[in-house]
């Protein structure tokens, strides 16, 4: 874990040297002179040797420092914290919608296997995991928002809206994304739970009368928990990028909507902070997992 | 190895699996319909995507145009056609690309010890970062032309591939006919390339194909947010982005490409799992 969040940051360094010319220059944008430049260059330490520069990036990211923001000089660590409530709720928001869909939804077709229902959700749960989900959001936020007037359309309430304002504007947007993410739960539920039903302990269970309601939530859920909990590792990288988009077509000052207005002012530091925040978040969560299992299956030891 | 089937009969038992499933045998046809109306767009599409007229701006669709004319007046059946042309490209680019350098990373880590703990770990790492938000990041440095998009997912779903193809790599290393090359002297690419290479092509394949649907997805993502292809060039994605402004008097503008993106990536996502299914019968599992 420490070499992959080591190397989380080799590739983020790595990906903002890429860019091609002079990257105070291109920061500064084509009105800026070659004094500016050489400034920004020694402020930014970009006169230093490469490696000293590495070395310099990487013992400040591990004390949490991730450089400066070129549009708002401010911290990006700042910058990144007043943006992070929306899409850290967001992102909680849609799991918990997501998982109130598939987990029941999965145990049931997984039960009633092969029936119509069972065939219709897995079309259905395929078709959701096919549709872009800035377009399921466009489209719900002009008929359900816009013209039925059910969910606020856009933003997070204003700069002094109270908590319960602000979560109510996540509503629709979390309905958005939480059912584009069912979809790859829904099958992972399905999936496991068909495995079990068909082990030789279910059988013994039934054969002793017990409720099927017992056999399923009490033996069958619980050996079924670990493949879901690796899909939930799974379901936030997708719920992240989901939510870069979402938070655009919502309006919502998330880190979503502020990586992207990053790429378009060229603020390298902000993007590469983002992205190291987000990866790094995305390795716990699955260290998270891991441990999770520990939990729920007394065989796993580490 | 007389257990084994000869190819004819493998591939009579490869097509029955794979149009076991009706709806495997549909989506075949509907995203070859998709791709020859796209490429043959000069030749199908009813006027110039490009002609502009502004006496027939937001039209709605009817008897002039089909599926309605956008903000420029503009032919929205044709630009579909046009910009499908591009969307594909991109999704086959990225799952072509990806393979390649997914191949050569997951073929040297599974052979070569030393390289294997390096390798791994770079692709977690990789892996560690949200498809869009990577792809962003490298669009924003390289710059936004389809080139540089296909360019920036390839990098994104090469790891994918390349921890698919360590894995098998890893396990055909082990059987005796390996060991047999080795022994005969045979030089490690070419055990590589021609006894290794062709026993793990059907998971390649399969990933392959969902790689093509997902890069359709995040280009038109990317699109979406602006930060894609020039908005100049058109895409499902940018015609989404373009009509967002006008949802409310024209909501066919975003219609009609979410639905043909829904529907391509939906008949290659079918597509993929009756490659699966059919490649590799042991996996068949009914989701």
């Amino acid at each position: 874990m420490v070499v992959v969040i080591f190397l989380v940051l080799t590739i983020a360094f790595i990906i903002v040297r890429l860019a091609p010319g002079d990257p105070a220059a291109v920061m500064l944008g084509p009105e800026s002179t070659a004094e500016d430049a050489a400034e920004l260059r020694a402020q930014l330490g970009l006169d230093r040797p490469i490696i000293v520069q590495y070395l310099a990036f990487v013992s400040n990211a591990l004390r949490g420092d991730l450089g400066t923001s070129i549009f708002f000089k401010q911290p990006v660590t700042d910058v990144l914290l007043g943006r992070a409530e929306p899409t850290v709720f967001l992102s909680l928001f849609s799991l918990l919608i997501a998982l109130l869909i598939a987990v029941p939804i999965g145990i049931y077709t997984a039960y009633r296997r092969g029936s119509l229902l069972d065939q219709t959700t897995i079309s259905t749960a395929m078709l959701a995991a096919s549709v872009p989900s800035f377009w399921t959001g466009l489209m719900l936020q002009r008929y359900l928002a816009t013209d039925l007037g059910w969910f606020p359309a856009s933003g997070y309430g204003g700069p002094d809206a109270m908590f319960w304002e602000r979560m109510r504007h996540l509503l629709l947007p979390s309905i958005v994304l939480g059912i584009v993410n069912s979809a790859l739960i829904l099958r992972f539920t399905r999936a496991s739970m068909l495995d079990i039903l068909g082990e030789d302990y279910i059988r013994t269970a039934r054969s002793k009368g017990m409720g099927e309601g017992r056999v399923i939530l009490l033996h069958a859920l619980k050996n079924a928990a670990i493949p879901i909990i690796t899909v939930i590792g799974l379901t936030f990288a997708l719920l992240v990028s989901g939510a870069v988009v979402t938070e655009r077509v919502f309006n919502i000052p998330g880190m979503g909507n502020l990586v992207v207005s990053a790429v378009l002012r060229r603020d390298y530091p902000v993007i590469q902070g983002t992205l190291i925040v987000v990866a790094s978040f995305y390795v716990l969560i699955n260290l998270l997992t891991d441990l999770a299992y520990l939990l729920v299956d007394k065989r796993v030891k580490y | 190895m007389a257990t084994h089937p000869s190819p004819a009969a493998f591939e009579a038992k490869f097509l029955e699996l794979l149009f076991a499933r009706r709806a495997v045998l549909f989506a075949l046809i509907v995203f070859a319909i998709i791709a020859l109306l796209c490429a043959f767009a000069s030749v199908v599409a009813p006027s110039d995507p490009a002609k502009m007229s502004v006496r027939d701006r937001l039209t709605a669709p009817g008897a002039d145009f089909i599926l309605g004319a956008d903000a420029f007046g503009r032919d929205v059946a044709s630009r579909l056609l046009f910009a499908g042309r591009v969307s594909l490209s991109v999704g086959l680019g990225v799952a072509a690309l990806s393979s390649l350098v997914g191949v050569v990373l997951g073929l040297c880590a599974g052979f070569f010890r030393q390289l294997d703990a390096p390798l791994s770990r770079l692709v977690d790492a990789m892996m560690a970062f949200p498809d869009i938000l990577l792809a962003i990041a490298l669009v924003s440095i390289l710059g936004g032309s389809a080139v540089n998009v296909i360019l920036a997912l390839a990098i994104v779903y090469a790891p994918r591939i390349a921890r698919i193809v360590r894995a098998s790599t890893l396990v055909i290393r082990e059987l005796p006919f390996v060991e047999a090359a080795m022994a005969l002297g045979v030089s490690t690419p070419a055990i590589m390339v021609r006894h290794v290479l062709p026993n793990i092509l059907s998971p390649i394949i399969v990933q392959a194909t969902f790689i093509f649907a997902y890069a359709m997805l995040a280009e038109a993502g990317l699109s979406f947010l602006g930060v894609g292809i020039d908005p100049s060039t058109p895409t499902w994605g940018t015609m989404i982005n373009e009509g967002r402004q006008y949802i409310d008097q024209a909501a066919f503008l975003i219609l009609y490409p979410g639905v043909a993106i829904s529907i391509s990536v939906l008949v290659l996502q079918l597509i993929g799992d009756g490659l699966r299914d059919a490649l590799d019968p042991r996996l068949a599992k009914d989701l």
